[in-house]
């Protein structure tokens, strides 16, 4: 009982503080500028847009092969090697490498482009790679004596089993990715993070809200598809509640 | 390659030019990260330890904090600058202090539930058999225990804060994200790599650093 | 069959797991692969479908060297069933059971028809398991599906690693009794590992017996039981080998040597026992009832005799070399 009042005393404190974050922008006049500039802003979000889906789609393609080819048997003495540079990577900030490739290939939405998709690669790649090394050697095993062949064995048997850690591995890439493509406007990639910075810039909370709050609701709401999208794709019986 | 060589050159003349302030940034940075972690601890320890006590909350809380952490730093820096300007601190430490506590509070709270929550129910039944009172057990059974994992986490929040860290630069929390942020702004290049250099060198180290502390930390018997 | 020429496997430069082995499985024989772990066994078995490469001899499938034969091909020949079940957690039992026909790619209708025959030899109910995963079946039903999706493109011999091993004794015996009964209809070639010397007496029609890579006795497990050919043999086999060995005789093997007797001394009703009953259950109703003895009845449940402790005491010595003397529990 004590435990139920608690919780919902927590919940209500956290629907107050947003019903009351709404209000008080609304009542201050901090959305003004987004309506006002609703074109601008439909082409911030396009370029945000452009900038995640091009990034995020070049380091699916890149990582998730890559994560395959070093977990064959060719390839295996090199798995090491490529995690530990992977994770090393990850200790490196993001705006790190946005800074570093500006640095290097100058100003730009390729440069943008560029810098996400890095970034984009290690943990998709990170994922793949532990999806495919926890699918249990006996499962890899007995399909070997059943007559499957290696492309079989992968497709039929390691991806199924690793799409869970998979698409969890993208569904982080591309929401750290719509937080990082709003630092890419510092070094001309354009996107929705023009305005956060701008409004940094001349003091303005409107113009520094009308960018941060559709920024977050886009972040959380992309969270959310891609989890029900998880969840329709990946095979029910791999789903780690289950087993 | 001789360019390279020369942008190479330049960035290395660049920090030993300006060696002072670099470290005072860097001071900067480890004092912001650092704060914000300890309070991060002082308050997703104990909170992931009630947690396992009300499974309802554990859910709600780790809700909640999942979503803060799906939250782009920028934008939760944007959010927080107009609320803090309220009680007039919308531009330096504060916002980002709070912000980078907040953020952290997902890998603390999570692991530190999990773990205590996988501890093996025959240690904490043999640790009630032998007449540990709750407190004793917690400390000289549990924590010993789940420290591997709790300290995998306060690794985690801490790269994560580095990172976050120098986009705080942005508003004001100065710390090693002001090279980068002035580097642009003036389009100093060597500027903004030495800035992204010194921001990787402090992340790579102190995830060095924690990994050595939490094998430190670490009961022997404990893997 | 399946004939082992001098097979040996050396790991590494040094390490020998199989020492010159020859050995023969014949059409719809049970062959058990038995001994410690580390023995080589399993090696042994994985050598025919080529999970192991052989370093040195050969080994024939129906005559032909399966070094000669196509991998893939040969693998589908032969079902596999290992410990673990290896069932696939991303598919449906029916994929499971279905899925070398599958890749053999045989048509939707034969593929059902096939799953639902195999169903209702482990009596499971086809509609519902059709839909549901791996994890939501019990061990005793996961095992079963082990062995039903290896049996599912009909391969005339399989090869299976303990396969039983993970079950708790109760679903293991009667697993393995419902699996004889399915091999007494299919008659397969069967290559069986096992480290229980009870499972192998049961299920092995012969038992190879390994020590350290090398084949101690290749006989039938009363051969094994009744005349060891070494003191590993007689050790691994243990103390009570008379006794495991009362599994495997009937009472209608003990009547063609022994004379039932016609009567008993007191009048007391006795328990009642088939033809078809094994000796040691025999012997358990024996030790249990006052009478000390049990009524063997015919088909038509008549009585046909009396059988007490004395005379399955005269058949095992019957059966036993004479320095062998039947040990009373």
């Amino acid at each position: 009982m004590g435990q139920t009042i608690i919780t919902w005393s927590v919940r209500i404190v956290v629907y107050v503080a947003l019903v009351w974050f709404f209000i008080w922008t609304i009542t201050n006049g901090y959305f003004d500028y987004l309506v006002n500039n609703f074109e601008e802003f439909s082409v911030l979000l396009r370029q945000h847009f452009q900038l995640v889906l091009i990034s995020a789609g070049l380091a699916i393609l890149t990582a998730i092969p890559l994560a395959i080819l070093v977990t064959r048997p060719m390839f295996k003495r090199f798995e090491g090697i490529v995690s530990t540079i992977v994770n090393f990577g990850y200790t490196i900030p993001n705006m790190a490498i946005l800074a570093l490739m500006m640095g290097v290939m100058g100003i730009g939405f390729k440069t943008a482009v560029f810098a996400l998709f890095l970034y984009s690669i290690l943990p998709i790649f990170r994922n793949t790679l532990a999806g495919i090394q926890s699918v249990n050697s006996s499962l890899i095993d007995a399909a070997q004596g059943m007559g499957f062949k290696p492309y079989q064995i992968l497709f039929r048997i390691e991806l199924p089993n690793a799409a869970y850690s998979i698409i969890a591995g993208v569904r982080t890439a591309v929401v750290i990715n719509i937080g990082a493509a709003a630092l890419a406007s510092l070094i001309g990639g354009g996107g929705l993070g023009n305005w956060i910075f701008t409004g940094i810039r001349v003091f303005d909370n409107g113009i520094l809200l009308s960018g941060a709050v559709p920024l977050t609701i886009l972040a959380v709401i992309t969270d959310l598809i891609l989890r029900l999208i998880e969840r329709k794709i990946v095979p029910r019986g791999t789903r780690p509640e289950s087993s | 390659m001789n360019d390279h060589q020369s942008t190479f050159g330049r960035v290395m003349e660049y920090f030993q030019n300006n060696m002072d302030w670099v470290i005072e940034l860097t001071i900067e940075h480890i004092i912001l990260v650092g704060s914000a972690i300890m309070v991060a601890i002082l308050i997703g320890v104990p909170l992931g330890i009630y947690l396992t006590t009300n499974k309802k909350l554990a859910g709600t809380v780790l809700n909640i904090a999942g979503v803060i952490m799906t939250i782009p730093s920028i934008a939760l820096f944007g959010i927080m600058v107009p609320i803090f300007s309220i009680i007039n601190y919308g531009i330096g430490f504060v916002p980002a202090f709070v912000a980078l506590v907040l953020y952290s509070q997902l890998p603390i709270i999570r692991n530190t539930y999990t773990a205590i929550h996988n501890v093996d129910p025959q240690i904490r039944d043999a640790a009630k058999g032998v007449g540990m009172s709750t407190i004793q057990r917690i400390f000289k059974v549990e924590i010993p225990n789940t420290i591997p994992v709790i300290m995998a986490g306060v690794r985690t929040a801490v790269v994560l804060n580095i990172g976050i860290g120098v986009i705080a630069a942005f508003i004001g929390a100065g710390g090693l994200g002001t090279l980068i942020s002035q580097g642009i702004t003036r389009g100093y290049h060597e500027m903004v790599i030495s800035g992204a250099i010194a921001i990787s060198i402090l992340g790579i180290s102190a995830d060095l650093f924690l990994r050595f502390l939490q094998k430190l930390l670490t009961p022997k018997g404990v893997s | 069959m399946i004939q082992y020429n001098n097979v040996t496997k050396v790991y590494g430069d040094d390490i020998t797991a199989v020492d010159q082995v020859s050995l023969n499985v014949n059409e719809g024989e049970i062959v058990v692969l038995l001994g410690p772990s580390g023995c080589g066994k399993t090696t042994l078995l994985r050598m025919v479908n080529g999970l192991e490469t052989i370093t040195d001899g050969d080994i024939l499938f129906n005559g032909e060297s399966i070094q000669s034969l196509n991998e893939i091909e040969l693998r589908r020949k032969i079902g596999y069933v290992i410990q673990s079940n290896g069932l696939f957690p991303n598919m449906t039992i029916e994929q499971n059971v279905t899925i070398v026909p599958h890749l053999l790619k045989w048509d939707q209708n034969k593929k059902n028809e096939r799953y639902e025959e195999l169903m209702s030899l482990v009596g499971l109910d086809a509609e519902d398991y059709r839909k549901r995963y791996p994890h939501e079946l019990s061990g005793g039903q996961q095992q079963r599906i082990g062995v039903i999706r290896a049996l599912a493109a009909d391969p005339p011999a399989m090869l299976m690693d303990e396969p039983f091993g993970a079950l708790d004794p109760i679903i293991r015996e009667r697993i393995q009794d419902e699996f004889l009964s399915i091999q007494r209809e299919l008659n397969k070639t069967i290559l069986f590992v096992s480290h229980d010397i009870n499972e192998a007496i049961k299920m092995g029609d012969k038992i190879a017996l390994m020590k350290n890579g090398q084949l101690m006795q290749f006989d039938t497990p009363s051969n094994i039981l009744q005349n060891p050919a070494n003191d590993f043999v007689s050790q691994f086999v243990g103390q009570d080998r008379t006794i495991k060995s009362l599994t495997i005789h009937f009472v209608y093997d003990l009547v063609k040597t022994i004379e039932l007797k016609d009567s008993l001394s007191s009048s007391a009703t006795v328990k009642k026992a088939s033809l078809d009953t094994s000796l040691r259950d025999i012997l358990g109703f024996v030790l249990e009832s006052e009478e000390q003895a049990v009524a063997i009845v015919n088909e038509e449940q008549e009585i046909i005799g009396y059988l007490d402790f004395e005379l399955i005491n005269r058949y095992m010595v019957s059966l036993s070399s004479e320095d062998d003397p039947v040990r009373v529990p």
